[in-house]
């Protein structure tokens, strides 16, 4: 069981109130990603959560019941740190097992949990060394071992793949999501990374200025952004946002449209530009699009066949039914 | 990193650094020199620098005139003495300002090391009052005392820097891996800072084997440790440079050979985080 439920948190560091009133609810089971700028709150939360930090006001509940006194070893979490946080006097096995040499484990029972999390994280032949003798991913994957060991109600991961090069966070990305099918033990990840959040998230939670912007599925952020924040922070590239008499004419302050909803035509269309910067990623192609009069400047997302050059004329339509329409305190417009 | 250095260059900066390192070195080389020539060769113009008659009847007649012996006790205890009694009580100090530092814990570190600007002559009166009303004149004990406390300081700012070093993640891993703060102190933060406690610990037996102001005016005959069994040499019935040289290399040969051996520690320790 892992359901973390918060009523009214809140948290300041002397004066400065960095959480102000908040509630969550994440259900056991779940992959909650808290997601959003540096400096927004999102890893104080997850420390309040662990009891790394404590609460100014509130109460943090664990399977219903009160935890927010509790130390941190007394809340039944497992950390997942960025920069890993592994003993470097102690070898592989050795971090591995001290969870359960805390928790008072016999020593044949930590000798099998050991085996077996050094097997689902292929550390079978490491367990020897010492963490200053693995790679980054390695490294990852015995703090990973670490967490899993002790068979938590929940799993708190604090940034764990920004300190690896690109190819290997990908597949971290993917071992972790595999592991949280497996295991089905709640897990909140926090990432400023909107990639990281899509693809892995049950639920997602973006957070600005301590404050929490709009809680749900992947997809449903992605399609009904509750306000502009989240409509610009959720997708790449960014939407564009459009304002004035065009957004006017459609009853809104602000319009959005993201770019892979734009169709563009080299005779006809709603908004005429000129091609700027393209972006070749091979399978898609973003173009750069100037002098439209709506925006500085709009992305627009094409197969990766399309090829214009900079400076050719194009004309860009908009999908009616895709365009998102916000108010002028930036909220949608249903 | 590479650069290309010419061989003159190369012979011209090797050069120097010899020289260097021996201008540094002399003063100890012509004590040891000094320590087997009779008085009167210890003073011919000009000096011998090899060619005399090597003796050894300083020391002999330095070890007859001086309980050496009972010098080398004094200097073992109260510099093993103050340094253990220092980190007994800045281990606790340097911890909870490197780990729970308060408003005031920047201040408290300034104010601590500012103690050590002050010249120990301008407290030497009110101490040495101190010293003879409380009994404490001429003993180890008192001596012990007083060096903890001088060197107090500087333990603690060691510690503190190596402590610092130590990743608060860790410790929070720790935490949440189920350890309590005896737990962490015993498993994680001790074996982590071994190094730090090691280099620290070297110094600071150094420190107090070669601490001659408060060891010379607190101490008589009694509790006198090698740095007054030196200056005993030095003395108003006239100046005697051999058996003052071969009293000083038998006073510097135990804490030379310490830091010759420890001197990797050393110098790891003297340079800890200097290069990440």
């Amino acid at each position: 069981m892992g359901q973390i439920t918060l009523s009214k948190v809140t948290k300041k560091f002397g004066e400065v109130e960095v959480i102000p009133p908040l509630d969550l609810e994440i259900n056991d089971g779940e992959f909650a990603v808290f997601v959003g700028p540096s400096g927004c709150g999102k890893s104080t939360l997850l420390r309040l959560i662990a009891g790394l930090e404590d609460v100014t006001s509130g109460t943090i509940a664990i399977d219903g019941t009160d935890a927010t006194g509790l130390v941190p070893a007394k809340r039944r979490l497992a950390m997942v740190f960025q920069s890993y946080a592994l003993y470097p006097h102690m070898s592989v096995r050795k971090n591995i097992a001290f969870p359960l040499k805390m928790a008072k484990f016999d020593q044949a029972e930590i000798d099998r949990r050991v085996e077996a999390a050094a097997k689902v994280l292929n550390l079978g032949d490491y367990l020897d060394r010492r963490p200053g003798q693995l790679s980054g991913g390695q490294r990852q994957r015995v703090a990973i071992g670490r967490a899993i060991v002790r068979e938590p109600a929940a799993f708190l991961f604090d940034e764990p793949l920004s300190n690896l090069d690109a190819a290997l966070r990908v597949g971290m990305r993917l071992e972790i999501s595999e592991l949280h099918n497996r295991l089905a033990t709640t897990m909140i990840y926090v990432t400023h990374d909107q990639v990281e959040a899509m693809t892995m998230a049950d639920k997602i939670v973006v957070l600005q200025a301590g404050r929490i912007e709009q809680v749900g599925a992947p997809l449903e952020l992605y399609e009904r952004p509750r306000n502009l924040f989240v409509a610009g922070f959720i997708g790449s590239p960014k939407m564009n946002f459009i304002t004035g008499a065009e957004a006017a004419r459609l009853g809104a302050h602000t319009i959005g449209i993201r770019p892979e909803h734009i169709s563009i035509s080299p005779s006809e269309g709603a908004w005429k530009g000129t091609v700027g910067v393209s972006e070749h990623l091979g399978s898609d192609t973003f173009f750069h699009v100037m002098g439209t009069g709506l925006a500085e400047s709009m992305t627009v997302r094409t197969s990766g066949e399309v090829s214009l050059r900079h400076g050719d004329t194009i004309f860009l339509t908009p999908q009616e039914d895709k365009i998102h329409r916000f108010d002028a305190d930036g909220m949608r417009i249903a | 990193m590479a650069r290309r250095v010419s061989t003159r260059r190369r012979v011209i900066v090797t050069a120097i650094a010899w020289a260097v390192a021996f201008l540094i070195f002399f003063p100890i080389l012509w004590t040891f020199l000094t320590s087997f020539k009779t008085e009167g060769e210890a003073v011919a113009t000009p000096p011998h620098f090899l060619f005399f008659n090597w003796t050894l009847e300083n020391y002999i007649e330095v070890n007859e005139r001086s309980d050496y012996f009972l010098h080398f006790m004094n200097s073992v205890v109260i510099s093993v003495g103050s340094t253990v009694l220092g980190l007994i009580i800045a281990i606790p100090a340097a911890w909870s300002m490197a780990f729970v530092p308060g408003k005031r814990t920047k201040d408290v570190l300034m104010w601590m090391l500012s103690t050590k600007m002050l010249p120990p002559v301008g407290v030497l009166i009110p101490i040495f009052l101190l010293f003879k009303n409380t009994g404490l004149m001429d003993t180890r004990t008192g001596l012990v005392i007083i060096l903890t406390l001088i060197d107090l300081p500087i333990i603690v700012w060691m510690l503190y820097t190596y402590f610092k070093e130590i990743p608060g993640e860790i410790l929070e891993a720790a935490r949440m891996d189920g350890a309590g703060l005896r737990e962490e102190v015993i498993h994680i933060l001790t074996p982590m800072a071994i190094p730090g406690i090691a280099s620290t610990l070297l110094l600071n037996v150094i420190l107090a084997w070669n601490e001659a102001f408060w060891t010379l005016n607190l101490t008589a005959a009694n509790a006198a440790p090698l740095t007054a069994f030196i200056a005993s040499y030095s003395s108003p019935e006239g100046l005697f440079y051999a058996k003052l040289s071969a009293a000083s290399m038998m006073a510097i040969a135990p804490i030379l050979i310490l830091g010759w051996f420890s001197q990797k520690q050393l110098v790891r320790g003297l340079t800890f985080g200097a290069v990440k």
